[in-house]
């Protein structure tokens, strides 16, 4: 297959495609107008739907539908879209349906939405945060696997950048190993069984084959969420060996601060980067042992402090850790703001090294 | 009175609740509520001869209390009012 | 006059009519109130899914209300979904699998309060599914409060004079809103407070389904079922209370079908 040039969300859309993707339902809202653009032309030929929702929350709960029915669904929107999704993604969480929300957000004000949820419950999202769109390509196949695997909502945080950026890419279905039999699924021909199946968040079963009840399902759903901690964080780092600063910074984010790191690297200067490519489960471990022998931790995220507090709770030293990022966006109030931008990431690493070094 | 019955039924009694609905529901109007109650404390529909097993108590019955038969051949009613059977 | 014997079936030749309970429930134990007129709703439609041979060919959706507790006893594939959302939920179900009769359980306080969205958009789209609505005109499962259905004059918790249209507005009549819509296929309203009612209603549901799997468009069947704890009257009287009050906003019948009319 030769490489296309692609939209982030048209080669997004194709990647979910490829890996199974048969219904989407969402709304639109800027900058994630285009995966349901591309969704509305793309899924019916490939045997699929798509539905134009009257509301974000009815979309995720088409998605739920569609999901329960047994086949790879996903809704998708951003900020204020994500936030009225929140009490299906706590649903899809405590009553185990698989479904992905696609949020290609404005800024990278969604990390608290994303991470800690908005919804009722014990329960996590798992959140994958590209840095660009082969990563992206790549995510949007492992978030069905993972969603499937686990029995979970994934969020896939995009931006602006992501969703319409053009960039020549390829995509192949990824294969990521076996998964377990949706034997859970709604097909509707367990009827009259005395097995028939139900999804049900309070986990009660049936009269015939009663479930744990609410509180131990609930109990046995946060032990879930623990157990994908241990196992399912993701992170890229270099140069945190020796480095007397560590910089971090989520998706896009995160690929400008590896930029300017290396840069600084083949200037001599002793600086690293780690970024989370999971933003839950945060790769906590591999950035406490990544900050272990640095004098200071920066972060640079376009919010007013968020993914800080992630990292503020897994550095040893939480005084070695300050923000170098904030609120901006473009003046439409619609995209990332002009600190996205090497060069002033740049002159803050080096503004704080030299701080460090006094 | 009913000179002749045409089917009889099961009624559940443990399981009612009492509401009542049975018995306008009954058209032969053979159905009349206990004197006693139930084990919760609940007063149940009884049945008196002349039952058509037309399955009307069945239907309104939100408790699921009754079972419906008919008769293979009607069973007379009795002038002491016992179904003759 | 003396009593039968009905502890036991008869021992004389004869044929069991009626069961207990239709097949599709795996027990005939519930816990909803005396008079209650939803079990009896419940009832009816499990047995026309099982006449149309669907028992092992539906989903059901429900929605949150006392019915929901049916999620455990019916014996068909379910899910409860959230307050409301079961037209879109249904809608996901529905357009991934086409030959499978999906059908909601709503209250009038899940479809008409919390859910008046999903259920006219559902309808707007012409979903190829069945709504079966209960609607008893007050929020039963937390205790006999308003719901949008509530009568004007109807004392619930929350109305303690009885609906007040200048102070709390009027009741939503969602079957003829229903009807209006281009993508509805047939809407009806029955009732469970007598015998004949009842028989009449199971024609309708019967007909809800039947239109789904002509693939006509969305059915609504909304019944009207007694709720005599939250209209705060006794038992044996929910059923004369409901045609007073309810009856009279809400009448029965037959209020739009397109297998009637031409094509």
């Amino acid at each position: 297959m030769a490489l296309r040039l692609l939209d982030g969300s048209e080669a997004i859309v194709d990647a979910a495609i490829t890996a199974g993707a048969r219904f989407y339902a969402g709304y639109p809202m800027s900058p994630a107008t285009e995966l349901i653009e591309f969704m509305a032309k793309k899924l019916p030929e490939s045997g699929g739907v798509c539905i134009n929702a009257a509301t974000e929350i009815e979309g995720v709960n088409m998605a739920l539908g569609a999901a329960a029915a047994g086949f790879r669904a996903a809704t998708g929107s951003c900020g204020q879209g994500l936030a009225l999704m929140q009490e299906a993604i706590a649903e899809a969480a405590l009553n185990e349906t698989p479904i992905v929300i696609f949020n290609m957000a404005r800024n990278q004000q969604d990390y608290f939405q994303a991470t800690r949820g908005g919804g009722w419950g014990d329960y996590r999202t798992i959140t994958l945060a590209p840095k660009d769109i082969y990563e992206a390509v790549e995510h949007a196949q492992l978030a069905f696997h993972l969603a499937d695997k686990y029995r979970v909502p994934v969020i896939f945080m995009g931006d602006n950048i992501l969703a319409r950026t053009q960039m020549g890419v390829e995509i192949e279905k990824r294969d990521f190993g076996a998964l377990p039999e949706k034997d859970w699924q709604l097909d509707g021909t367990s009827g009259g069984s005395g097995a028939s199946r139900q999804i049900w968040t309070f986990g009660g079963g049936k009269t015939n084959a009663p479930g744990p009840g609410p509180s131990e399902h609930w109990k046995r759903i946060a032990e879930k969420f623990d157990m994908i901690a241990g196992i399912e964080a993701r992170h890229e780092a270099a140069f945190t060996d020796d480095a007397q600063t560590v910089v971090t910074g989520f998706g896009t984010g995160g690929l400008f601060v590896e930029y300017v790191v290396r840069e600084l690297r083949s200037e001599g200067h002793k600086v690293g980067f780690f970024r989370p490519v999971t933003l839950w489960p945060f790769p906590g471990e591999a950035l406490e042992k990544a900050t272990e022998n640095c004098r200071q931790v920066l972060v640079f995220e376009l919010n007013a402090g968020q993914m800080i507090d992630d990292v503020k709770l897994n550095v040893t030293d939480r005084r070695k850790v300050s923000a170098i990022g904030g609120v901006s966006f473009d003046e439409s109030g619609l995209n990332l703001g002009a600190l996205m931008d090497a060069r002033v990431i740049r002159e803050r690493i080096l503004a704080a090294m030299e701080v460090s070094n006094q | 009175m009913r000179t002749v019955s045409r089917g009889t039924l099961v009624i559940d009694i443990e399981r009612c609740k009492g509401c009542e609905l049975c018995i306008p529901a009954c058209p032969p109007g053979v159905l009349a509520m206990s004197k006693e109650g139930n084990a919760l404390g609940y007063l149940y529909p009884e049945l008196s001869p002349g039952c058509t097993g037309c399955t009307a108590c069945q239907q309104v019955c939100p408790d699921f209390v009754f079972e419906v038969y008919k008769y293979e051949t009607a069973v007379p009613v009795s002038d002491d009012g016992t179904e003759a059977a | 006059m003396s009593i039968v014997q009905t502890a036991k079936p008869p021992s004389i030749p004869s044929k069991k009519v009626a069961d207990f309970k239709p097949s599709l429930l795996q027990t005939e134990e519930h816990h909803l109130c005396p008079g209650c007129g939803e079990p009896v709703a419940i009832r009816m439609v499990l047995e026309v899914i099982e006449e149309l041979g669907l028992a092992q060919k539906n989903v059901c959706v429900i929605g949150h209300g006392c019915y929901g507790s049916f999620v455990m006893t019916m014996d068909v594939d379910c899910t409860l979904c959230l307050h409301g959302r079961a037209p879109a939920v249904s809608t996901g179900i529905k357009r991934m699998r086409p030959d499978v009769a999906v059908w909601t359980l709503q209250g009038d306080g899940d479809m008409t309060s919390e859910g008046l969205a999903e259920i006219l958009h559902a309808t707007a789209r012409g979903e190829n599914i069945t709504c079966i609505l209960l609607n008893n005109g007050v929020f039963g499962d937390t205790g006999g409060q308003m719901t949008a259905s509530s009568v004007v004059g109807q004392r619930t918790k929350n109305t303690l004079e009885g609906r007040d249209p200048d102070y709390h507005g009027y009741p939503i009549v969602i079957g003829d809103m229903v009807a209006s819509m281009q993508g509805s296929a047939f809407v009806a309203r029955g009732s469970v407070h007598n015998a004949a009612a009842v028989a009449q209603t199971r024609r309708l549901i019967r007909k809800g389904f039947e239109r789904q799997q002509e693939k006509r468009g969305l059915s609504l069947v909304e019944i009207l079922t007694m709720c005599p704890t939250g209209w705060f009257v006794p038992a044996a009287g929910g059923a004369d209370y409901m045609m007073e009050s309810l009856g009279k906003t809400y009448p029965l019948g037959e209020i739009k079908d397109v297998a009637a009319s031409a094509g």
